[in-house]
């Protein structure tokens, strides 16, 4: 059955094409609302399946014979991030029919969506490796085209390459890891995997897989510091951010790091890493959000720090921990997804993100106003039992204060988790209020703003009220999800079922005194936003990942075209230089390393003086030819050397080769010279001593490597010559005497065959060349 | 290439010695298969002999008397060799298998016969076309180029 739900987007994506008609009335998108509709509530029927403790799967066949299989099984973590996709799904998609106007690409956007939120189901519900893959690179590919919607601004663009870029860079890398993992564990199933979970840790490539496992989920899940991609995907359109950029695909990695923890969790390594760069992601993230003056760009950095809280947690590896991870998981898509349409409401009726040219919303913006501020409280994590976000925040706290590392650097590290994490939080606090109070409180800039500002039609409004009802429902009554939802998530992260009760109230404990540190201080930083904003025109400033990123980018342009540049010149002397080179290198390091040079004097035939004569003539023409400085004086030189060959193979007893040389030499040399009669001068080589001498020792050295090739290959016979069968059976089987006339046109007539067919191609080719030539040049 | 003086004897020369180059060009041809030759020498031999005679008499008389088109004779050749070797198939065996007999013919006597002379006939012909279009393909442009200059 998961087969039909995961790929039901994926069908739905090739026929909306057809329901949607150029200038229909209906709107695209309510074709499309229903497909993530019901397969949320399909996903929610197996709720009471899960509830009991077992799994929903499925298998087909895809490439038997790689074991690659399409499998896909449902348990509660997959479970999790399907009632997200397929519920804030449905949400966002209502929410762009009043976002998106008719005069936009619908289609190609709700089919972009559709693509994306199949293969997202795909990532989530996968149990091959591969199959994982695939559909994690269709999130990629799919994002891409969605971040690009509005392909004619040039930052649309540029934020979509930067994702695809680095999101394709950590899809490559965890590719490796999962084939590694897959190498070692033997199987491409993930169940299979973690239940080899020791020969794993023990294997040599257990920290490769690691690493390459985690740029993977960080570079999806936008952690340091490989974050710098999500706030310029900001671009695409608000319903995408909603739904790609808080709810789910960056979401991914957080399910990678929670799907396979349970092979690493446990480890240190995994724990530094992990929470290290989660709580770093978390800090600066928080940080830099208030820096942001586009309300999108808020919430970028927002999503980017939140996300560092849930890595940090997955990294804790304890029980609350996780359960508080997964908590959160949920909180966040639920608040994030609320303020991100808010901000889209405010983009759409207002005409501008910009924080700076907003303020005194509240009076034109009631309903807007009171949802963004149930949504921002909850993010900053504000205690009262209203909000969702206080009670995952309270459980990071308590989980941070209980971690259980005992050994070296990681304990050291651990003991300054719970800084850390408040730290983050305040800052979370910080902008979550200047989010709100700068949008919707203070004096009304409308001078500043496009169009009178009014509130949103009721259709766009119904998914925030929605999700901010998620939000209190759970800040009330948190069991409601726990016990169906999360525990069997929770379960599936760790491995076991054990469900930790919620509950709003813990007493006065230590958690209880960190959330009171950070609302306080919080709100003391937020009063005096304006005196310490400054700090930003100096902090990041070079240590920003955006100009790593773009430095990378540019550095690699500017590298790769001064390499391309410094050996493709388009100078012929170069390339022949660089061929030969590498082949006396290449050769004579192989022959070096076999051991292959060997000379013997046996077999060889005397040497008489004709021969000595003919050769040496031979040579003193073929050196002589270098100083001439006629073209023509050089050809006839040369034919010199064509002509003691032809002696030779008198000398050596092949009459045939000696005639043909004969008369292949004479016509060689004759067409050179008609030739070189009409090419200009032979100007005086104007080289400089140092390029002779490379010449020089490059010829030489070419030279002397074919010599020893040859003089190796003659000394090494390892069968005997075939020879024999040709002149036994000459004139047996091919009735001529002449053997080398036999051969060419009996034993080895297709070799003739097709050298007939080259010179006839030659002499067309010449005749084309020739006949058809543009002949206005020549006579100029 | 208006010949300026009288060759005289170098025309008078080139009708006896082309003569005995051509023969000696298709003994090489026949002679090939059991003494020195074959078609490619024999080819490039008879190629001298027809060069020999453009240079005497000039492109524009030699291409009257000798209606050749040189690039068909590189396509006649080439077909030649492909039809003696498709020619096994008929008997089922396998591409370009030769076969020979002797047979006793009128004036030669008894007489060897190769098929394979008869690829070698197609290289003879598609060596001499070679040579040809490429030697006169040039020879011509250059023609051209000095009437051009010419006017």
């Amino acid at each position: 059955m998961l087969h039909f739900y995961i790929f039901a987007p994926f069908f739905a994506a090739l026929l909306i094409g057809l329901f949607a008609k150029k200038g229909s009335r209906i709107h695209t998108g309510w074709f499309v609302l229903p497909v993530p509709a019901v397969l949320f509530i399909l996903f929610c029927s197996k709720l009471p399946v899960l509830a009991e403790g077992k799994i929903v799967q499925s298998v087909a066949n895809w490439i038997p014979s790689l074991d690659i299989q399409l499998s896909f099984y449902l348990d509660g973590l997959s479970m999790l991030f399907s009632l997200l996709i397929t519920g804030i799904g449905s949400l966002v998609v209502l929410y762009s029919i009043y976002y998106l106007s008719k005069k936009e690409q619908l289609v190609h956007f709700y089919v972009y969506l559709l693509l994306f939120m199949g293969s997202m189901l795909g990532v989530v519900l996968s149990d091959n490796v591969f199959v994982l893959y695939t559909f994690w690179e269709f999130t990629s590919i799919s994002s891409f085209l969605l971040i690009g919607f509005w392909f004619y601004r040039e930052r649309s663009t540029y934020g979509a390459q930067k994702s695809m870029l680095v999101t394709v860079f950590g899809g490559l890398a965890m590719l490796g890891a999962l084939i590694l993992l897959s190498i070692t564990a033997e199987t491409n199933s993930i169940r299979e995997i973690i239940a080899n979970r020791t020969d794993i840790i023990e294997s040599d490539l257990f920290i490769p897989i690691l690493i390459l496992l985690l740029i993977g989920a960080f570079t999806k899940s936008a952690q340091f510091p490989f974050h710098s991609w999500l706030p310029d995907a900001m671009e695409a359109p608000t319903p995408v951010s909603a739904y790609l950029h808080s709810a789910t695909m960056v979401k991914a990695g957080i399910y990678l790091v929670a799907r396979f923890s349970l092979i690493f969790s446990g480890t240190d390594i995994f724990f530094i890493i992990v929470t290290g760069a989660g709580l770093i992601t978390l800090c600066i993230g928080s940080f830099l959000a208030s820096r942001q003056t586009d309300l999108k760009g808020i919430l970028a950095y927002s999503t980017i720090s939140q996300l560092g809280m849930i890595m940090s947690m997955l990294g804790f590896g304890t029980g609350v921990a996780t359960l508080a991870a997964i908590f959160h998981i949920f909180n966040h898509a639920t608040f994030k997804g609320s303020l991100f349409m808010i901000a889209g409401i405010v983009d759409h009726e207002t005409g501008t993100r910009d924080i700076r040219r907003l303020g005194g919303l509240y009076t034109f913006m009631p309903i807007s106003a009171t949802l963004a501020f149930f949504g921002a409280f909850s993010m900053a994590g504000i205690p009262l039992p209203i909000f969702n976000g206080f009670l995952s925040k309270e459980m990071f706290f308590d989980a941070s204060l209980k971690l259980e590392q005992t050994s070296g650097f990681a304990a050291t590290f651990a003991q300054w988790v719970p800084f850390l994490a408040v730290a983050g939080s305040i800052f979370t606090f910080v902008y979550s209020m200047y989010l709100v109070f700068g949008t919707f409180t203070g004096k009304a800039k409308l001078d500043q703003l496009e169009k009178k500002p009014h509130e949103a039609p009721i259709g766009m409004l119904i998914s925030p009220i929605v999700l901010i009802g998620l939000v209190v429902l759970i800040g009330l009554l948190p069991n409601l999800i726990n016990e169906p939802i999360l525990a069997p998530a929770v379960a599936s992260v760790r491995g076991d079922l054990a469900l930790i009760h919620l509950k709003f109230w813990h007493g006065l404990n230590t958690p209880l005194y960190m959330s009171l540190i950070v609302v306080i201080l919080g709100i003391l930083l937020s009063l005096t936003l304006k005196k310490w904003q400054p700090v930003y025109n100096r902090v990041p400033g070079k240590f920003s990942t955006d100009r790593v990123y773009q430095g990378l980018v540019n550095g690699l342009l500017t590298f790769s075209k001064i390499l391309t540049k410094s050996y493709m010149t388009g100078s012929l002397r170069l390339y022949t230089s660089i061929i030969l080179v590498f082949l006396v290198i290449s050769t004579s390091a192989f022959i070096y390393m076999t051991d292959g040079f060997k000379i013997s004097f046996d077999n060889l035939a005397p040497v008489t003086w004709p021969e000595v004569l003919i050769g040496s003539v031979m040579a003193v023409a073929a050196i002589a030819t270098i100083w001439m400085n006629q073209r023509i004086a050089a050809i006839i030189v040369i034919g010199v050397v064509g002509y003691g060959l032809s002696l030779l193979f008198v000398f050596f007893r092949a009459p045939d080769l000696a005639l043909t040389q004969l008369i292949v030499e004479t016509i060689t040399v004759a067409l050179f010279l008609l030739c070189f009669a009409h090419l200009p001068k032979l100007k005086k080589s104007d080289k400089k001593s140092f390029e002779k001498l490379l010449d020089f020792v490059i010829a030489a050295s070419t030279g002397a490597l074919l010599t020893i090739v040859a003089i190796s290959s003659h000394s090494s016979q390892y069968f005997d010559s075939i020879a024999k069968y040709f002149v036994d059976n000459s004139y047996k089987l091919g009735g001529g005497d002449n053997i080398v006339n036999v051969i060419l046109v009996d034993f080895r007539g297709l070799d003739t065959l097709f050298e007939i067919a080259v010179l006839g191609l030659a002499a067309l080719g010449i005749f084309a060349m020739i006949k058809y030539r543009d002949k206005g040049d020549m006579n100029h | 290439m208006s010949s300026r003086s009288n060759d005289l004897i170098l025309k008078t020369t080139t009708t006896i010695i082309v003569f005995v180059i051509l023969a000696f060009s298709v003994n090489m041809l026949f002679a090939g298969h059991n003494a020195p030759g074959g078609g490619f020498i024999g080819g490039l031999m008879g190629a001298g002999a027809l060069l020999l005679l453009y240079i005497s008499y000039g492109l524009k008389p030699v291409d009257r008397i000798l209606p050749i088109n040189f690039t068909y004779m590189i396509a006649s050749g080439l077909l030649i060799a492909i039809l003696t070797g498709a020619g096994s198939f008929v008997l089922n065996v396998p591409f370009l298998s030769h076969s020979f007999g002797y047979f006793y013919l009128p004036l030669l006597g008894k007489t060897e016969l190769a098929t394979a002379m008869l690829f070698d006939l197609g290289v003879y012909l598609t060596v001499i076309g070679v040579t040809m279009t490429i030697i006169l393909s040039i020879a011509e442009d250059k023609v051209e180029n000095v009437e051009e200059e010419g006017n």
